[in-house]
């Protein structure tokens, strides 16, 4: 019988948890351990990941073993395009303002559905802008710079 | 008797007009996000959490619940017109509610609906009054060893109520636990996990992980899923059940109401898990279990009637033990911690007028949504019609500026991101988010008491098992586990879940 990989659901799902317990207990081990009367800052962690690494093997095996369904296809675009949009209003909010950080999020997010219209999204961002610094920045009192200085 | 002067004190609480008007905005809020699919509680709240920092707590905490009952109420709406679950706890509604709506009894579904829930809200504010006081006094007996096997007992009831897999389920709350981590120890000062990075130093806020996984990666989800969504609206004629429709539903009221109680209490419960029993009692008892799947009226009073009920008495823990139940619940404490409340038993005692008040308001809110709902039903439904294109964009803006002024931090809007990222991997592996989530929020405090205990008992792990409570409460979560893994359990859990 040759190995192949029956659940790929799981089998992926297994490595993802493999991964980070190997580097959540690979990190803890430089913290101090303590005993176990004075637990150090590395105890809890250290049995956390060694625990979740094994997890993450035994997801994987039983994906060897068991059918499981498929890994359905993922969109590029939605995926790209809506962390893209979180991106850009992360990286220009505090550089730029709200009006610049705004109008990007919701043209690069509005861009994420393949229906998506130009002449709603024009309306989308100038209503959404005057939420934005109306409610927000004035209204609700955030503190936002509203255009880069 | 002192229970009627503690509901008089909640009731004026209450009843002022700023707390009434607070109370009406969450559950119209909640309603809302209810009626549209594609935002759930968790989003909602983690999203206007910022807005109520200016607020008093009593107020701030108030509104809060007001948006997760509400949202509870508002789900049933779409379910029975147009077959679309607003949220989670009423995917079952759809499959009785929308068949009666096709046969043109959408109006008698609707009202049933919101009187079964109108009852059940009312019923799980009355357990909540008469056993959240005993179970706090229970409380204050709690050592760290307690409390460390109550969250193993919270952790082990949330794997077991989980849908899918449980070894996923118990991975999934491992690394929740591991996030949860992240930042400065409290004991020591030791930075664990902070890659150098000094905006980690305080830990991962528990709203940009919320948002991230709740948030962003379900929109990237729905856009995907667009495709084959077409809304169908059924016609309402008539609101007014007949006389036999009351006949038929108001046991499986009663009994929906029990069971989502009592599911909503334990940890890892609330409202999902109460409809999806209540059903399949209902059609367990049913006389002609054919006839549901096509327009059964107590296969939508049942499951109605005990998501409302779940989802209220889902505060019992937190207001008493200070442990979070669920998602929502753990963004409670979130709330609660920024206005500079800790979550316990001592709330009950020091802090009366929020305890009492907060109770309160859940009457008073479900009194409203009936109000609300029933007469308005027209304005939700034309809601439906704002095409998803045109609403996510600005659920977009308002998570970022929500994670964003939290802390004013735009580190936490990359974070959220990341976990946007993290989120929409797990939904394509069939791994559910809510047991991290619950493991996130746990974390610090089980590693916490765990020390604790331990030094106490100078390193004697034996101090778990041989305090009668702790002891308890393992036992009980031992059982919950074996019950699962038995093959004959594990099948029912499997059909359950599956309806």
């Amino acid at each position: 019988m040759s190995i192949s990989i029956r659940s790929p659901r799981d089998f992926c799902a297994g490595l993802i948890f493999l991964f980070f317990g190997t580097l959540a207990a690979y990190i803890a081990r430089d913290y101090p351990m303590g005993s176990a009367v004075r637990m150090g800052p590395g105890y809890f962690p250290y049995v956390l990941g060694i625990l979740l690494a094994l997890l993450g093997v035994v997801v994987c095996i039983k994906s060897l073993l068991m059918h499981g369904e498929r890994i359905e296809s993922a969109s590029l675009r939605a995926l790209s395009l809506v962390l893209g949009a979180v991106g850009a209003f992360a990286g220009t909010i505090e550089g730029f303002g709200i009006v610049i950080a705004t109008a990007l999020l919701v043209g690069i997010g509005a861009a994420a559905s393949p229906e998506s219209r130009p002449r709603e999204v024009a309306v989308l961002i100038a209503f959404l802008l005057a939420l934005a610094v109306g409610v927000f920045t004035y209204g609700l009192g955030l503190p936002f710079r509203i255009f880069p200085v | 008797m002192e229970l009627l002067a503690n509901l008089q004190l909640g009731f004026d609480v209450a009843l002022t007009l700023q707390n009434v008007l607070y109370c009406f905005l969450g559950v119209l809020l909640g309603t809302l996000i209810g009626v549209l699919p594609g935002i759930g509680p968790v989003a909602t709240i983690a999203m206007l959490l910022p807005a109520t920092f200016a607020l008093p707590p009593v107020s701030a905490l108030i509104m809060l619940a007001g948006i997760y009952y509400g949202a509870q109420y508002g789900g049933s709406t779409t379910a029975i017109l147009v077959n679309l679950p607003g949220e989670a706890s009423s995917v079952v509604t759809c499959l009785d509610g929308y068949a009666m709506a096709q046969q043109g009894r959408a109006g008698p579904a609707l009202a049933v609906a919101a009187l079964g829930s109108f009852f059940a809200g009312t019923v799980a504010t009355l357990i909540l009054v008469l056993f959240a006081p005993p179970l706090a006094e229970v409380a204050f007996k709690f050592g760290p060893a307690e409390y460390f096997s109550l969250m193993v007992l919270g952790l082990i009831a949330a794997i077991v109520l989980a849908r899918g897999s449980l070894i996923k389920a118990i991975a999934m709350i491992l690394l929740g636990l591991l996030l949860g981590l992240i930042g400065a120890d409290t004991n020591t000062g030791q930075f664990r996990f902070t890659f150098g990075l000094p905006q980690l130093a305080d830990g991962i806020g528990f709203v940009v992980v919320a948002m991230g996984m709740f948030g962003f990666s379900e929109i990237i989800a729905n856009i995907e899923r667009r495709a084959r969504r077409e809304v169908v609206m059924a016609k309402i004629t008539s609101l007014f059940p007949t006389r036999e429709d009351l006949k038929a539903s108001w046991k499986a009221v009663l009994r929906g109401t029990g069971i989502g109680a009592l599911l909503g209490i334990l940890p890892g419960g609330g409202a999902t898990l109460g409809s999806f029993a209540a059903y399949t009692l209902e059609k367990k008892v049913a006389k002609d279990p054919s006839r549901f799947g096509k327009g059964a009226i107590e296969g939508v009073a049942g499951p109605e009637s005990a998501n409302n009920a779940g989802a209220q008495t889902s505060f019992i823990p937190l207001l008493t033990l200070g442990i979070p139940a669920n998602a929502v619940m753990a963004l409670m404490v979130g709330a609660m911690t920024i206005h500079g409340i800790t979550p316990g038993p001592q709330v009950m005692t020091e802090r009366p007028e929020l305890f009492w008040g907060m109770i309160a308001s859940m009457w008073i809110g479900n009194l409203l949504l009936v109000v609300l709902n029933l007469p308005l039903i027209g304005i939700w439904v034309k809601l439906l019609s704002v095409p998803y294109r045109i609403l996510y964009p600005a659920i977009l803006l308002f998570a970022c500026i929500g994670v964003y002024s939290l802390n004013n931090s735009a580190i936490d809007v990359a974070l959220a991101l990341a976990f946007g990222f993290l989120g929409y991997l797990f939904i394509k592996l069939d791994c559910e988010p809510a047991p991290l989530l619950l493991g996130f929020v746990l974390g610090p405090m089980m590693e916490e008491n765990l020390r604790r205990a331990l030094l106490l008992s100078r390193g004697d792990p034996t101090v778990f098992v041989t305090r009668p409570l702790s002891l308890t409460l393992l036992v009980v979560a031992a059982a919950l586990l074996i019950i699962v893994v038995v093959p004959a359990v594990r099948k029912k859990r499997e059909e359950a879940f599956q309806e």
